[in-house]
């Protein structure tokens, strides 16, 4: 059997268990992610596709069942350090350079001063920012440094990659522009991504699988699987395209209307 | 390079060197504001000296007026030109001028503030790392940080001096009155360092502190690579304020506890002969001033140019 790259058995989550503002934000989710896969997590708000990946990631505990990333507990992973994570603000240290922040995890993990060079430098150009290293944040466009944070992410080669509306603040053009770019470094690197978005076409143009949420408590509704082919410039305005985003729409009405 | 994106930055970057040619600017403008304040200081004074002759008469005339305006006389006012003149004045029983003894002594009140001013900063941090570390030691000890500046330093100061002298002879080097007056000093920088640095290494916005929580990174970690570079603007704040309370307190601590040498025991010294020479009194609180202003200028000199150097701008 083939180890499954996030694996989620009957997971639930409550916030402030017993308080008066108790909130059930999560039940009985069960999902397998199998490696190489690109899920996206879309529904209305509330429906807790922020959380869940953030039970992925470790960074909050279930509150019942069990998460395994690569095989192992999801704390084990995040302390292994198997997942990147990009997330809807681009969140970069504006006293570092552009290299020196693609560089930060690397720095963490006991990277020698040389290879944390070399890899800032195949990131950047890996996202097209080659000249751009040494430049800092806050001289870069919202969209220039949401390619930087994804660089950051991918920099030390996790086999996991988390993205939490990851192109939420962006505009149209550059959030189209940087769909293509996902793509293009999910092909090239062979990463897992859980994505996360409340956009029906990006949802639809980015995964091999869509999986809407229902909100209150937030559940998986139901997954449709997605086969576009590769992308380019026309996909956005084919059939399969259309069709698949009418699916997931109606898909969604129905979880609002429940 | 057909990017929009890269395009896009092209623009921004002579946007950013517009930025700089503005931000040149407008300290040549400061430099000149402050150079017109000054002038019109003087005038103002003068100005006021001329003017109120007439109000003394009119005092002199009608008693029941009272004095509620200062007195215009030379002994109160003395001219201008005469307190800049008293500058290069060598005063009877010395062999130099005025304006050279005022700069030794400022020196020596600058040793004090500056041995008090990085003791605060170290004190300060060291406070608020503990702070930023544990809500329950912030909870319990932030107020009792604020309540430390509510004890008079007037009062605190001699006892400060006779303590140095009594219990700090364990150190390897000879404790000297100066270096206690550098305490008293310190009682007031780290303040400003304690509070500003806990806000500064408390300023990491959630996703940043997720994110090195992603990477699995501790606290210490944490602490050097995000916290505190987070909290640099925040201190470079709160030593500009402490920068010229180390003044504010080495002048102070030497007026009250009687430590000779520095700009603060002049201070005192010409206040008890005012009358033989006020205008030696006006020069030296005019250097004391020049001290303070000196410092706040170095602090915002090294501020420019650390945060310039990380693409970053001075908190407003």
């Amino acid at each position: 059997m083939t180890t499954h790259a996030v694996r989620i058995e009957s997971v639930s989550k409550i916030f402030n268990p017993g308080r008066p503002n108790e909130v059930q934000a999560l039940v009985d989710i069960d999902l397998d992610i199998s490696p190489g896969e690109f899920v996206t997590l879309i529904g209305p708000s509330g429906c807790g596709k922020s959380t869940l990946l953030r039970l992925i990631a470790s960074l909050i505990d279930p509150t019942g069942g069990t998460i395994h990333v690569n095989g192992k507990s999801a704390e084990q992973a995040r302390l292994d350090q198997d997942y990147g994570m990009a997330f809807q603000r681009a969140g970069l240290f504006d006293w570092r350079t552009v290299a020196r922040n693609i560089e930060l995890p690397l720095e963490l993990m006991g990277w020698k001063k040389s290879e944390r060079e070399r890899r800032s430098k195949e990131m950047l150009e890996l996202v097209k920012l080659g000249e751009f290293g040494d430049h800092h944040p806050a001289e870069l466009s919202g969209g220039m440094q949401q390619r930087i944070a994804i660089a950051r992410s991918l920099s030390f080669s996790p086999s996991l990659l988390l993205m939490d509306e990851p192109f939420g603040a962006l505009d149209e053009m550059t959030r189209e522009h940087m769909q293509d770019e996902v793509l293009r470094l999910w092909s090239e690197t062979g990463t897992t991504v859980v994505f996360v978005t409340h956009s029906i076409p990006e949802a639809v143009y980015l995964s091999t699988r869509v999986v809407v949420m229902s909100p209150r408590p937030g559940r998986i509704a139901t997954t449709i699987d997605v086969d576009l082919g590769g992308r380019n410039d026309d996909t956005r305005a084919e059939t399969p395209f259309f069709e698949k985003v009418t699916e997931v729409r109606a898909a969604l009405r129905a979880v609002e209307a429940a | 390079m057909d990017d929009p994106l890269v395009r896009e930055q092209l623009v921004r970057q002579q946007a950013a060197t517009l930025d700089r040619r503005a931000a040149a600017g407008r300290g040549l403008r400061q430099v000149a504001v402050f150079s017109v304040f000054v002038v019109v200081l003087g005038f103002l004074y003068s100005g006021y000296k001329i003017f109120g002759q007439a109000i003394d008469d009119a005092q002199t005339d009608w008693p029941a007026l009272g004095s509620v305006l200062p007195r215009t006389d030379d002994l109160n006012m003395p001219p201008i030109l005469d307190i800049l003149g008293e500058f290069t004045v060598t005063p009877g029983g010395t062999d130099q001028i005025l304006g050279r003894q005022l700069f030794d002594e400022a020196m020596f009140t600058l040793r004090e503030a500056t041995v008090g001013f990085l003791a605060g900063i170290v004190v300060g941090l060291a406070i608020a790392i503990a702070l930023a570390r544990s809500r329950r030691l912030e909870r319990g000890l932030f107020p009792y940080v604020i309540a430390s500046q509510t004890i008079p330093l007037i009062a605190i100061a001699p006892l400060v001096i006779v303590w140095g002298r009594k219990n700090l002879d364990f150190v390897p080097w000879e404790w000297q009155d100066w270096m206690s007056v550098s305490i008293i000093a310190t009682f007031l920088t780290f303040f400003p360092v304690a509070v500003n640095g806990l806000r500064g290494l408390q300023s990491p916005k959630p996703e940043n502190l997720e994110l090195m929580e992603s990477y699995a990174a501790g606290w210490g970690q944490t602490l050097r690579r995000l916290r505190f570079p987070a909290a640099i603007p925040y201190l470079f704040t709160a030593a500009k304020i402490a920068a010229t309370a180390s003044v504010v307190g080495a002048i102070v601590g030497e007026i009250s506890a009687g430590v000779g040498g520095g700009l603060g025991r002049r201070v005192f010294l010409e206040a008890q002969r005012y009358t033989t020479g006020p205008e030696r009194l006006y020069a030296a609180v005019i250097a004391s001033a020049v001290l303070g202003i000196f410092v706040f200028l170095v602090i915002t000199a090294a501020e420019k140019f650390t945060l310039g150097r990380q693409g970053r701008e001075a908190l407003s």
